[in-house]
């Protein structure tokens, strides 16, 4: 049986108008998410992970050229109507944000906030808003909910307030959860909490949730699939032991020879030499390929390499990738 | 939030007994003797010893500072050149004041909020640059100009408004907006300003995020927060119609608190110059601190006393 794709972004492009010039910000974007999955998306900064999700939520305002599918439950989320996509904002698709100490509102109380989502989305009053929000501020694990729910923002911590956050993701019920580094501004311990709650909310509830992270811990430790972004390409997906144990792009390669080993002292952290390139003008074929170890001249640079596929689950694009021996690749356009 | 009223509302007491002195103490920090001061030019030794008597000038400080606040309060204490009692007199000039500020007041605040308010949400459309306009021709228009405009619009060539005078609601409208328009172009300015930082901040994504419609999150959301810097510049508004009220107060005839203190300060009348000054300051105070309450009520994080 196929099982069914709750999220699917097809060919997604997205640029915007800048004095400076054009930012191709997205050339060429394709993700999936399964019913009950989370997917990690990982990069560096400024490679496209926020717009991606912002694109999906339909909250760029200012996107010059936005072409491609969100198919979500097979509806295309970008040809739907701004009154259409209230329903889908907060019901079906919600979102953490990075920033807890800054992404609730500091003049209404907890509870005001959680009530206004919940009653806008489950159709309940006020009583049984009230008691949905403190239900749900016990799913994160919250203590003394009844309490909690008439403080200010300003009244609780980091890692609280990120519960609250995540609080609200929950409040409606709703299919996918994008959470965009929710644990990047708080310490480790509160982190490690945080991301337990996640991976409990999603067996206790069957959600699907799609984490942005530039923590590959982070994937390693809650992820099902993982999605390497570069300068607006994913340019490879797989599942966590795929990508972990044989990545084949060298960009994915180079991130996770980056990552310090705990056992042996070294005297220099392996680093991708070279800069995230400009989205105004990005290197011409693959945008990696200035950086690329693997780089060959006349290919690499020609063309962008198109979507290949390895195993049913592990997709990447590159010409020269680092193939286990005896596998032949496979192109699939 | 208990507390922090109660705090606010105590505070007051050492304020309004600071500022009763420096009323008070008006006549002593100008130059001369306070009974020749108001015998004025001309007087003989027996008139000024007269004053003396009767303004209990000859009693120790203390005690003419309490023959003074008492006078206030019972209607004692008299104008020099009308020798009418001055809280009789004062009364209704006071609530004049009291009526052309808070209907001023009015004025500028809705009005400047949702020129504000607009000019945010429609940033550098037609509709802002018009707000704008409004608020920089409003700005730096003088009081006196734009009441003399006013009669002439609506007073002298329409002829729906009366150009002067306290009759009813429509003789209030005129000197409203004299008073009024100025003001709100101050306040649509800062709406602006504190708008537009509201809807960049995080929570505003999220409400966005959350399916909120915008309506929503601009009116609700947005607006709380970025109406904490305005109701500081309502508040200090406020006591500028009370203070800037007397050239409005004049060009419409109006029977107010600032005439009757600029008549007095014609006329040498000390005695009303220090009863005005400590009414209209003690009002500031109230108004200020009326602000600070709402503050609170705005602002969660200042309620903790």
């Amino acid at each position: 049986m196929i099982k069914l794709k709750l999220l699917e972004i097809r060919n997604l492009k997205v640029y915007f108008n800048t004095e400076e010039g054009i930012v191709k910000a997205l050339e060429d974007v394709n993700l999936e998410i399964d019913k009950g999955e989370i997917l990690g998306l990982v990069g560096e900064t400024g490679c496209g992970k926020s717009v991606t999700v912002l694109t999906v939520l339909r909250l760029l305002s200012n996107a010059s050229t936005i072409s491609g599918q969100v198919l979500f439950e097979g509806q295309d989320l970008l040809k739907l109507s701004e009154k259409e996509m209230l329903k889908i904002r907060g019901k079906e698709i919600t979102m953490i944000f990075q920033e807890p100490m800054t992404s609730l509102n500091p003049v209404f109380t907890v509870g005001q906030q959680l009530m206004d989502v919940i009653q806008l989305h489950m159709n309940l009053d006020k009583k049984r808003a009230l008691e949905r929000a403190i239900e749900v501020l016990k799913l994160v694990k919250l203590p003394d909910p009844d309490y909690i729910v008439n403080k200010y923002p300003h009244e609780l911590s980091g890692g609280m307030r990120q519960r609250v956050m995540i609080a609200m993701a929950i409040s409606c019920e709703p299919k996918l959860i994008i959470a965009d580094e929710p644990t990047t501004a708080l310490d480790v311990t509160i982190q490690a909490q945080i991301l337990g709650i996640l991976k409990h909310l999603k067996e206790q509830l069957g959600v699907s949730i799609l984490i942005i992270t530039h923590n590959l811990g982070v994937v390693a430790q809650i992820c099902d699939r993982v999605a390497v972004m570069y300068s607006g390409y994913v340019i490879e997906t797989g599942t966590v032991a795929e990508i972990f144990q044989h990545a084949v792009h060298p960009y994915t390669r180079g991130l996770l020879k980056a990552i310090p080993p705990i056992e042996e002292k070294v005297e220099r952290l392996n680093v991708i030499p070279g800069n995230v390139p400009n989205l105004i003008t990005p290197p011409s074929g693959c945008r990696f390929h200035p950086r690329c170890e693997r780089y060959k001249d006349g290919v690499c640079n020609a063309q962008a390499p198109s979507l290949r596929q390895l195993t049913e689950t592990h997709t990447y694009m590159c010409y020269n990738p680092y193939l286990p021996e005896g596998v032949v690749e496979e192109v699939n356009v | 939030m208990r507390s922090f009223i109660i705090k606010r509302l105590l505070l007051l007491i050492p304020i309004f007994f600071g500022v009763s002195v420096l009323c008070f103490l008006i006549l002593y920090f100008i130059p001369g003797v306070p009974a020749k001061i108001i015998a004025g030019e001309g007087a003989t030794k027996e008139d000024i010893e007269n004053i003396r008597v009767v303004f209990g000038l000859d009693k120790p400080l203390y005690v003419q500072y309490l023959r003074f606040l008492r006078g206030i309060f019972t209607g004692e204490l008299r104008s020099i050149k009308s020798g009418e009692s001055i809280l009789k007199e004062i009364a209704p000039r006071y609530v004049g004041t009291i009526q052309l500020a808070f209907s001023s007041i009015i004025i500028s605040s809705t009005l400047g909020i949702l020129l504000g308010v607009l000019a945010a949400v429609y940033k550098n459309s037609w509709i802002d640059n018009l707000a704008m306009a409004f608020a920089l021709i409003g700005a730096s228009t003088p009081v006196f100009w734009l009441g003399l405009l006013l009669i002439l619009v609506f007073a002298v060539y329409l002829k729906v408004l009366p150009s002067g005078g306290r009759e009813g609601f429509k003789s209030i409208i005129l000197p409203a907006l004299t008073l009024g328009l100025p003001s709100s172009a101050i306040v649509a300015r800062l709406t602006r300003a504190s708008m537009l930082d509201a809807l960049s901040q995080d929570y505003i994504r999220t409400a966005l995020a959350y399916g909120i419609p915008k309506r929503k999150v601009i009116f609700k959301y947005a607006l709380k927060n970025a109406l904490i810097p305005v109701v500081t510049v309502i508040g200090l508004q406020f006591g500028f119609l009370l203070s800037g009220a007397v050239l409005t107060e004049s060009v419409f005839g109006w029977p107010g608190v600032g005439r009757y203190i600029v008549d007095a300060v014609f006329s040498r009348d000390y005695v009303v110059i220090e009863v005005g000054i400590l009414i209209t300051a003690m009002t500031f105070v109230l108004v200020n601190t009326s602000v600070d309450l709402l503050y609170a009520v705005l602002d969660p994080r200042l309620r903790k006393g």
